[in-house]
């Protein structure tokens, strides 16, 4: 992997080369991304070596995630079947809030919520270990030491997200799709077991599969951001602080537009 | 050994090295002295491969190193030990991973094998007792042993030092003079140190480089050094020792 240097630019002359500049650094910071992250695919073959730092990453992304996804998604339910089903009494269907919700959290909020908990919580959090690690040498160092970073940050985090977005994507669907029933219940008077049958009358495998597959894509959306900007990180400890917000930013901005791509091409 | 060839780099639209050139010969320590900005710490990071430049040659030991990379570079880089100028020891594994990091990397060395490096670059460096504890919970001089210790870990012929005494008070300065001194005996690298602590550059260099404008002002031994005709040299010296003083080396 190649060793990022802090770069500096002369103030450009005019909008236009302002612009250009822009859509060029844009572009090459894409492919840079894209590179890192191709680069720790490549290092899945370390992954026996590097196993202790795998475990240690699946921990980190599923189960200290667990209790914020837990609880955005209980509550994304109870709102969306609130919502819907006062809508839906006007017309007598509340019986069809079942359908609602799961369609809504299985095929998009679920995917879409647990990956913008992680982003927010993993991803900057990644962005700031290699940022920190970037400012003060250790990066360097790992490039002196022959440690190829791709194989002993990237790959590690890389491998948790894959698994674990989806996993917490099953969770936080089954969570929110739960949250509705009690709201459905206790709200709307629709019984468990006539909410539990409407919301799996409709929900086929390709809906619970395009939304897991939305998962893995969005884990390594957040891998790859978080990892480009922490190694691109300068300034010391305010370019910590601004790779942290640019992994947030650009993470919420890459998934919806992933999201919005993966839902046209299977729908 | 190692030989810097009309090197030329700009970082930032200004020019930081303009011909540099620098032969250091096998066994040598040699010492790259300069103010701040001068361009010592980028023609270290060209030595290593960090750095490449926009022209010039970098040559270890008849090698070209600027323009390797991949499975090249980080064979060239093998013949490299580095001390950072904060230890840059990773801070989230304890000191026996930091410095068992680059054998277990390499893949050619068992457990027991690593064990025994680990303890024996630790005793090297005087800090047999810290292997279980983490980065954050040594001293400032401990932190550049334990990075020293992982530099040395491989047995690497070529030692680079980024600023080894900065930051330190002088008695630990000293004490990290002797440990580099006491290596470069024991061992027999090859080394080159970067710094702008005299003391340091005439007790320890065999010869001492003064680097000025991106390139190479005045060298020569520790006392030859003291005593050029350069301005710059009188300078330098005259900054940290005061005008008719000089240092008195062992």
């Amino acid at each position: 992997m190649k060793y990022f240097q802090p770069e500096h630019f002369e103030p450009p002359r005019n909008f236009l080369e302002k612009s250009g500049r822009q859509i060029l650094m844009l572009l090459r910071d894409g492919g840079d991304a894209l590179l890192i992250t191709g680069e720790a695919f490549l290092c899945l073959k370390d992954i026996f070596q590097r196993r202790r730092e795998v475990m240690r990453q699946l921990f980190n992304c599923g189960i200290r995630s667990l209790g914020v996804v837990s609880i955005v998604a209980m509550f994304n339910g109870m709102i969306l079947a609130l919502q819907a089903g006062l809508v839906l009494r006007m017309y007598g269907q509340e019986v069809q809030v079942g359908n609602l919700v799961s369609q809504t959290i299985v095929r998009e909020m679920g995917p879409f919520l647990t990956a913008l908990i992680l982003a927010a919580s993993v991803g900057s959090a990644i962005a700031a270990q290699i940022g920190t690690m970037q400012v003060s040498n250790e990066i360097a160092a790992l490039h002196v030491m022959s440690v190829n970073p791709a194989s002993f940050l990237v790959m590690p985090r890389l491998v948790a997200f894959m698994v674990m977005c989806p996993i917490l994507t099953i969770y936080s669907n089954v969570l929110g799709v739960g949250g509705g029933m009690l709201v459905a219940w206790t709200q709307l008077g629709v019984e468990p077991r006539a909410y539990y049958d409407n919301a799996l009358q409709f929900l086929t495998n390709k809906e619970v599969f395009v939304g897991l597959f939305k998962a893995w894509v969005f884990g390594i959306i957040v891998v790859s951001v978080a990892s480009y900007q922490g190694f691109t990180t300068s300034n010391g400890a305010v370019g910590v602080g601004r790779a942290t917000r640019a992994t947030v930013v650009h993470s919420f901005l890459l998934i919806l537009i992933a999201g919005y791509i993966i839902t046209r091409l299977f729908y | 050994m190692l030989e810097l060839r009309n090197i030329n780099k700009t970082l930032g639209g200004q020019s930081v090295l303009r011909g540099l050139s620098l032969r250091v010969e096998r066994g040598e320590t040699m010492v790259v002295v300069g103010s701040s900005g001068a361009g010592k710490s980028v023609a270290l990071k060209h030595m290593i491969g960090l750095l490449r430049p926009d022209s010039g040659e970098v040559m270890i030991d008849g090698q070209t190193m600027h323009t390797a990379g991949g499975a090249e570079l980080r064979k060239l880089r093998r013949w490299f030990g580095m001390l950072f100028q904060g230890g840059a020891l990773i801070n989230w594994i304890n000191i026996f991973d930091n410095i068992a990091l680059p054998l277990r990397e390499r893949g050619e060395s068992s457990e027991k094998e690593i064990k025994d490096r680990v303890r024996e670059a630790l005793e090297m460096v005087n800090l047999p007792q810290i292997q279980h504890q983490m980065p954050a919970e040594l001293s400032g001089g401990m932190v550049k042993r334990a990075a020293l210790a992982r530099a040395i870990v491989t047995r690497p012929p070529i030692v680079l030092y980024d600023e080894p005494t900065a930051g330190l008070d002088p008695i630990l300065s000293r004490n990290i003079d002797r440990l580099i001194q006491h290596l470069q005996s024991q061992m027999g690298v090859t080394s080159v140190v970067v710094t702008h602590d005299l003391v340091s550059a005439f007790s320890i260099g065999d010869r001492v480089a003064l680097l000025h404008e991106g390139r190479i002002a005045c060298m020569g031994t520790p006392e030859e050094f003291q005593h050029h005709e350069s301005p710059l040299a009188h300078e330098f010296i005259a900054a940290q020792f005061g005008h008719n003083q000089t240092f008195q080396t062992a």
